[in-house]
C-alpha cells in the first residue's frame, strides 16, 4: 500500500505538471483527492490492516494528499497568474487616443491682467475701491482740478446723459470718492480697475469703452520718491526683472508734479525698433503727486498731506505682453481669441 | 510743435549736443520729443543746375529737352516732364548716380528716343510734402533764386541738411509753442544763455497814429490792440531761409509779408496779421463782439454767418477779420499791396476757441491764441516783423503804433520752502542747488532762510502754486536722480473686500466648469437694452450717442453674451460657453445717478460633451445648465437657500425656465431661449441664465461649521411615486423632507418615467431615501414608521402612491 501511494503521489504530481489550465488542473484534483480518488479508495481499505500498519499508512497518505494539494495550489497561483497576464495582454489599449473632454474655461484676458495688479498691490497694503460708472460732473472733472470751462472736458470727448450725469471718463472720481469718505484723514492705499468710456470712434487702438486702473496713496509722508520706488517694484513684477523705467516729467491737471513712465522695449532690447517707434523705451502709465486742489477738495490739508496716484491702460498692458494687435480683440470676444489665455502662466 | 535743429541755434548754442542727444535731454525733463526727422534722410547727389537750353522734345508733346550745367564741365541733356520748366532757371538735379526718397536710383536713361542724364526735381520729389510746397511749384519743378550756385548741395540750399523735432506739448507748456520758447528751455537744460532775436531798426518820422485809429469795445476778449504801419512794401517771395523754415515747420510759404507773420508766429509765438491799408476802406480798427447774423466772408472765400460769441475786427463797419482765427478776403494782402497794417495783438482763449470750433477753423495762430500767449511778447513780436518787412519787403516803418491797452499783466510770484521741496520729492537738495535751477531757467529767485521766492516770467503761465515750482525743481534735477523708496508710517492690511473675494470665487469656479469669461459693451440700442431686464426703468440714453446701436445703458447682460454667442457661431464655433459679471444700470429719474447692479449672466450653446471617437455627444440642455448653477450655489454654501420655480419669461421658452429664487426673492431667470429667438440669431439650443450677483454675494452666509460624520450606519428606502404629470418633483420633495425629518438625511430622484407603461396624464418619480441616526443603530421598525409618515404624507399632500 505504501508503494501504491508513493506511486499515486508521483502520477498526479507529474500530471499537475504537465496541465495546462485551471479546468485539467481541476480534473486532477478530483481525479486524486476526490472523495472517489485513489487516496480515499486507500484510505477506505485501511480496516483491512494491522494496528500496527494503519498509523503509518494514514500518516503516509495524509502526507502524499497533501504532497499532492500543495503541488495543485503552487500550480494553480501560475496558471492564475499567467491568465492575467493574457487577459491583461488582451486589454491593452492606444493610450495616445484624446480622453474624454473636460470644460474648461478661462478669465478674460483683461480680468488677467486687473487681477495680476490687484493681487501685487495687496500685497503691498493697497484695498481695491470701486464706483459707479456713470458719474456726476462733479467727480470726475471738478474735484479733480478740472473745473468747468477747462479744454479736456469737451462734451465732444464724453459721453454725457445729461448736463450733470456722464459716463466716467477714467476711474479717478472713485479716488475723489474715496478720499471724500475718509473725512481728511490718512492713511490711504487703494487701486481701483473699472470700465471707462470715451467718445472715440472703435479702430485697432481705440475703443469707446476700456479698462482703467489706477492706484492713490495719501498720508501724512508720501514722498515722490515713494511713488518711483513704487512704481519699480510694479513695473519689474509686471514686466519682468530685467526691464528698465524711465520716469519722464509730464502734465495731468489732477497732479503736480506729473510723470509718465516708461518702460525699456522688450522686444528690442532699448536699441529701437518699430514697436517702440524707435525710442527703446514704451510708455505704460501716467502718474504724480497729488494735486493739492484735489486733496483740498476732498477735504485734506494739503499742507500736512501729500499723496500719489497713478493710473493706466490695462488693455494697453494686455496688448504689450501677450503682443495682441487690436484693441476690440479684447469686445469681440471671440472664443479663438479668449482660448488663449485659459494657460496660467 | 516741429522744431528745427539749426534754426534753434539762432538763438542757443548747441555745440556738442547732437539733434538726438538734444531729444533725449528734452524728454527727460519734460517735453515728449516724438520724433527726430532727418529732412534728407536717403537723399544723395542733388545739386543746383543752370538751364541753358529748353527745347521742345522731338517725338514728346509733355516732354522738354534740357541742357542744364550742373557745374561739371559741359551741360548736361536732361529730358523733363514738368510744365514749368524754362530756359535760365536755376534748378535742382538728381545727378546720375543720385539716390531720392524710397531708395529710387538715377540713372541713364532714353526716353522716347532721346538721351536723358538725370532728373530735374519738384520738391515732392526731394521728400517734402505736397501741401507745405509753394503753390507756384506744386504742380512742377521748383526754381531757385537766380543767385544760386552752379553745382552747388541743392539740399543744403533748401535747408534739408536739418533735423527736426517732433514736441508732443502738454497743454502746460503753451510757452514751447514757439522756437524762442523751446531756446529757454533748451538754455534751461543745457545751462546756456538764451541769444534773442534782432528787432531794432529806423523808423520813419510819419506816425502810424497818423494812419489809423485804433478803438476796442470789447477789452475783455481783446485787451490788447497794436497797430503797426508799414509803406513801400513790395510783395514777392521772401527769402529762400525764411520759406525753408516755414515749410520744415509744417506752412506753406505765400509772399514776403504773409511769411513773416508766419515766421513770427513760429519764432515769437504770437500769431499776427497783415491788412492790405488800402483795401480796408477806412482809417479805423474797431474791435468788437458780432452782432447776430452777421456775415463775412473769410480768405477762404466761405462765407461765414456770426453770432455774438464772436470777436471781429472791423473798419469801423464791417468786419475785414475773425479775430484770431482768419482774416478776411475784403483786406486780405494781395500781389498790389503796398501798405501794410499788421496787428499785434491779445485775444482772450476762450473767445478764440468758442469762434474757432463754431467755424470748424483750427489754425497754428487760433490754437496760440486758445492756450495763451505770452502778454509781454505783443508788442516786440510785432517789432520783429516790422523790422523782417523793412529788411525783406523793401517796407518803410511808421514810427510808434496805434494801440489800445487795457492788459494789466503781474507775474506769478511764488514761494516754497526748501523743506518742503526735499519732504515731498524724497531729495536731500540744498538751497544752492535749488537757486540754480530758478536761474537757469530765468526765473527771478530771492532766498530768504529757508524759502525762496521765484517770479516767473509771464511766457510761463502755467507757474502759479507752490507744486508748480516742485515740479520745475523735479525736472530739471532730473527724475533720474530722485531717489526710490516706497512709502512709510502706519501700514495698512490689503484685501479684497468679501464681496470682491466672492466674485472671484464666482469666476473661478464658472470658468473651472466650462465657461470663459466674456467682456461686452455697457452701451447698447434700445431695441436690446431692455431685452431679458429683470426690472423695468426708463432708459438711460446718451446726450450725444456715436450711433444708435450704442446709445442706451444695458439693463441687462444677456443680449450682448448671445451677440458673442452669434459671433462665434457664425465663424464654426457653434459649442460654446460664455458668463460675464458685469453692472447693469436702472434709471432712478433724470440728472439722478442710477443705481449700478452687478449681474452674472452666462450662455450654453451647442454640444456640451462631444468625445467624438467614443460617439458621446452630448448637446446642452437645460440640466446641464441648472448643474452649473447649483455648482455655484453649493460653492456659495446657498444651496438650501435657492429654489428654483417654473415661469414664463420673455425671449425664453415657455416650459423650459425657471425663476431663480434665493430666500424666497426673485434674484434671477434660467432656461432655454425661445425657439424663434434662436432662430433669428441662427443659433443651435442655446441655454442662458441671468441673476443678480449683487443679490446673490450680498447674503450673510453662515461660518462654515464642522458637522460630525455618522458613526452609524444608514438605512435606505427607494420608492417609485406615480402622480399627475403636472406634478413637480420639488414639491414631492420638499414632502418628502418635512414628513421624514429628523431621520431622513437625504432624498434624492433617481428615476423619471413618462412612457406608454404609464396611464394617461401619470408619469412615475423614483426617490431614493437614506435615514440615519447619528447616536445609534436605527432599527427596521423605527425606519418603516417614519417611512410610513412620509407615504402617508406624499398621499395626502400630493396624490402620490406608489406604483404596483
Amino acid at each position: 500500500m505504501q508503494e501504491r501511494l508513493k506511486e499515486l503521489q508521483e502520477e498526479a504530481i507529474q500530471k499537475v505538471e504537465q496541465s495546462s489550465s485551471l479546468k485539467e488542473l481541476n480534473d486532477i484534483r478530483v481525479a486524486y483527492l476526490g472523495k472517489k480518488g485513489p487516496i480515499t479508495e486507500v484510505l477506505r481499505g485501511m480496516g483491512k490492516l494491522s494496528a500496527e500498519e494503519r498509523p503509518v499508512i494514514g500518516a503516509l497518505a495524509n502526507e502524499v494528499r497533501e504532497a499532492i494539494a500543495a503541488k495543485i495550489e503552487a500550480k494553480q497561483n501560475q496558471l492564475e497568474e499567467a491568465a492575467v497576464l493574457e487577459k491583461m495582454a488582451s486589454e491593452s489599449i492606444d493610450v495616445t487616443l484624446p480622453g474624454r473632454p473636460v470644460n474648461v474655461g478661462s478669465h478674460h484676458p483683461l480680468t488677467k491682467i486687473i487681477e495680476e495688479i490687484e493681487d501685487l498691490f495687496i500685497g503691498m497694503g493697497y484695498e481695491i475701491a470701486e464706483g459707479p460708472e456713470v458719474e456726476q460732473d462733479y467727480y470726475n472733472f471738478e474735484a479733480l482740478n478740472l473745473p468747468k470751462g477747462h479744454p479736456a472736458r469737451d462734451m465732444q470727448d464724453s459721453f454725457y446723459i445729461t448736463e450733470e450725469l456722464l459716463l466716467r471718463t477714467h476711474t479717478s472720481p472713485v479716488q475723489a470718492r474715496t478720499m471724500e469718505k475718509h473725512n481728511g484723514k490718512g492713511p490711504i492705499k487703494i487701486i481701483c480697475p473699472g470700465k471707462v468710456y470715451r467718445r472715440d470712434n472703435d479702430d485697432a487702438t481705440h475703443s469707446h469703452q476700456f479698462m482703467q486702473i489706477e492706484g492713490l496713496v495719501v498720508g501724512e509722508n508720501i514722498r515722490m520718491s515713494d511713488l518711483k520706488g513704487t512704481l519699480d517694484v510694479f513695473a519689474k513684477k509686471m514686466f519682468g526683472q530685467d526691464r528698465e523705467i524711465r520716469l519722464r516729467p509730464s502734465f495731468f491737471p489732477f497732479t503736480e508734479p506729473s510723470v509718465e513712465m516708461d518702460i525699456s522695449c522688450k522686444v528690442c532690447g532699448g536699441h529701437g525698433c518699430n514697436v517702440c517707434k524707435q525710442t527703446g523705451w514704451i510708455e505704460i502709465l501716467g502718474a504724480g503727486m497729488v494735486h493739492p486742489n484735489v486733496l483740498e477738495m476732498a477735504g485734506y490739508d494739503s499742507k500736512k498731506y501729500t499723496g500719489f496716484a497713478f493710473g493706466m491702460g490695462p488693455e494697453r498692458i494686455a496688448m504689450l505682453k501677450y503682443g495682441v494687435d487690436d484693441i476690440r480683440h479684447f469686445y469681440t470676444n471671440d472664443v479663438r481669441f479668449l482660448k488663449q489665455f485659459s494657460v496660467e502662466e | 510743435m516741429f522744431v528745427s535743429y539749426k534754426w534753434l541755434q539762432d538763438y542757443v548754442d548747441l555745440t556738442g549736443v547732437s539733434a538726438n542727444e538734444l531729444a533725449e535731454k528734452i524728454t527727460k525733463s519734460g517735453i515728449e520729443v516724438e520724433g527726430v526727422e532727418i529732412l534728407n534722410e536717403g537723399i544723395k547727389g542733388v545739386v543746383v543746375g543752370h538751364v541753358v537750353e529748353r527745347v521742345q522734345h522731338p517725338n514728346a508733346d509733355k516732354l522738354s529737352k534740357c541742357q542744364v550745367d550742373i557745374g561739371e564741365g559741359e551741360p548736361v541733356q536732361i529730358i523733363c516732364g514738368a510744365p514749368n520748366v524754362a530756359q535760365g532757371q536755376k534748378v535742382a538735379v538728381a545727378k546720375v548716380g543720385a539716390i531720392l526718397p524710397g531708395n529710387f536710383k538715377i540713372k541713364k536713361a532714353k526716353l522716347r528716343g532721346e538721351e536723358s542724364n538725370g532728373m530735374i526735381c519738384s520738391l515732392q520729389e526731394l521728400g517734402m510734402e505736397g501741401k507745405i510746397v509753394p503753390k507756384e511749384y506744386s504742380e512742377g519743378i521748383f526754381v531757385f533764386p537766380a543767385d544760386a550756385e552752379v553745382g552747388a548741395d541743392a539740399l543744403a540750399l533748401l535747408n534739408r541738411d536739418d533735423e527736426v523735432l517732433e514736441l508732443g506739448l502738454t497743454p502746460n507748456r503753451a510757452d514751447c509753442l514757439s522756437m524762442l520758447g523751446v531756446a529757454y528751455e533748451v538754455a534751461a537744460i543745457l545751462g546756456r544763455e538764451v541769444k534773442l532775436p534782432e528787432t531794432s531798426l529806423e523808423s520813419l518820422s510819419e506816425k502810424a497814429t497818423d494812419y489809423v485809429k485804433v478803438v476796442v469795445e470789447a477789452t475783455e476778449d481783446n485787451p490788447l490792440y497794436v497797430a503797426k504801419m508799414i509803406k513801400n512794401v513790395k510783395i514777392g517771395p521772401s527769402p529762400l531761409w525764411m520759406q525753408t523754415r516755414l515749410m520744415s515747420a509744417g506752412i506753406r510759404p505765400h509772399n514776403n509779408v504773409v511769411d513773416i507773420t508766419n515766421y513770427i508766429l513760429l519764432e515769437y509765438g504770437q500769431p499776427l496779421h497783415a491788412f492790405d491799408y488800402d483795401r480796408l476802406g477806412s482809417k479805423e480798427i474797431l474791435v468788437r463782439r458780432a452782432n447776430d447774423g452777421e456775415k463775412f466772408v473769410t480768405l477762404d472765400d466761405v462765407e461765414r454767418t456770426l453770432t455774438a460769441d464772436h470777436l471781429v475786427i472791423t473798419n469801423g463797419t464791417e468786419p475785414v477779420a475773425l479775430a484770431g482765427v482768419m482774416g478776411g478776403a475784403n483786406s486780405e494782402v494781395t500781389s498790389d499791396t503796398t501798405t501794410v497794417l499788421l496787428e499785434a495783438a491779445y485775444f482772450n482763449g476762450a473767445t478764440v476757441r468758442k469762434a474757432s470750433k463754431d467755424h470748424g477753423l483750427r489754425s497754428e495762430a487760433s490754437a496760440r491764441f486758445e492756450k495763451g500767449v505770452d502778454p509781454n511778447r505783443v508788442r516786440v513780436a510785432g517789432e520783429r516783423a516790422a523790422y523782417l518787412m523793412a529788411k525783406y519787403a523793401g517796407g518803410e516803418v511808421l514810427e510808434g503804433a496805434a494801440e489800445v491797452d487795457t492788459l494789466t499783466v503781474e507775474p506769478a510770484v511764488v514761494s516754497v520752502t526748501l523743506e518742503k521741496i526735499n519732504r515731498v520729492l524724497g531729495t536731500g537738495l540744498e538751497m544752492k542747488d535749488v537757486e540754480a535751477i530758478f536761474d537757469r531757467l530765468q526765473f527771478g529767485v530771492s532766498v530768504e532762510g529757508d524759502t525762496v521766492t521765484v517770479t516767473a516770467p509771464t511766457r510761463r503761465g502755467d507757474i502759479k502754486i507752490e507744486e508748480d515750482l516742485l515740479e520745475e525743481v523735479a525736472r530739471l534735477f532730473g527724475y533720474d536722480n530722485i531717489p526710490k523708496t516706497l512709502p512709510i508710517g502706519s501700514t495698512t492690511p490689503g484685501k479684497l473686500s468679501e464681496y470682491q473675494k466672492k466674485r472671484r470665487v464666482v469666476r473661478a469656479y464658472l470658468e473651472g466648469a466650462g465657461l470663459y469669461q466674456a467682456v461686452t459693451y455697457s452701451l447698447t440700442s434700445e431695441e436690446k437694452a431692455s431685452q431679458f431686464a429683470m426690472e423695468k426703468r426708463d432708459f438711460i440714453r446718451l446726450a450725444m450717442p456715436m450711433s444708435e446701436d450704442r446709445s442706451i445703458l444695458r439693463l441687462s447682460i444677456l443680449p450682448q453674451l448671445l451677440e458673442v454667442l452669434k459671433y462665434n457661431s457664425a465663424r464654426q464655433n457653434d459649442s460654446l460657453a460664455v458668463y460675464e459679471t458685469g453692472n447693469v444700470f436702472l434709471s432712478n429719474g433724470v440728472d439722478v445717478l442710477p443705481e449700478e447692479k452687478e449681474h452674472l449672466a452666462g450662455a450654453i450653446t451647442g454640444l456640451w460633451n462631444n468625445h467624438s471617437w467614443q460617439g458621446e455627444k452630448k448637446p446642452v440642455d437645460f440640466f446641464v445648465l441648472k448643474g452649473i448653477l447649483e455648482g455655484l450655489f453649493a460653492k456659495l454654501g446657498l444651496t438650501e437657500r435657492v429654489a428654483y420655480v417654473q415661469a414664463q419669461v420673455e425671449g425664453m421658452h415657455p416650459g423650459r425656465t425657471a425663476e431663480i429664487r434665493l430666500d424666497g426673492s426673485k434674484i434671477g431667470f434660467a432656461g432655454q431661449l425661445h425657439p424663434s429667438v434662436q432662430k433669428d440669431l441662427d443659433l443651435k439650443d442655446t441655454y442662458v441664465f441671468e441673476l443678480s450677483l449683487k443679490a446673490v454675494l450680498g447674503v450673510e452666509t453662515e461660518a462654515l461649521q464642522y458637522q460630525s460624520i455618522p458613526r452609524y450606519p444608514s438605512i435606505t428606502r427607494d420608492i417609485a411615486l406615480v402622480v399627475n404629470r403636472e406634478t413637480v418633483s420639488g414639491t414631492l420633495k420638499d414632502i418628502i423632507v418635512k414628513a421624514g425629518s429628523p431621520l431622513l438625511k437625504e432624498a434624492y430622484v433617481f428615476d423619471l418615467y413618462e412612457g406608454d407603461k404609464m396611464e394617461e396624464g401619470k408619469k412615475s418619480i423614483a426617490f431614493s431615501l437614506k435615514y440615519v441616526d447619528p447616536e445609534r443603530t436605527l432599527t427596521d421598525e423605527e425606519v418603516t414608521k417614519v417611512h410610513d409618515r412620509v407615504l402617508e404624507a406624499l398621499k395626502e399632500q400630493a396624490g402620490a402612491v406608489l406604483r404596483g
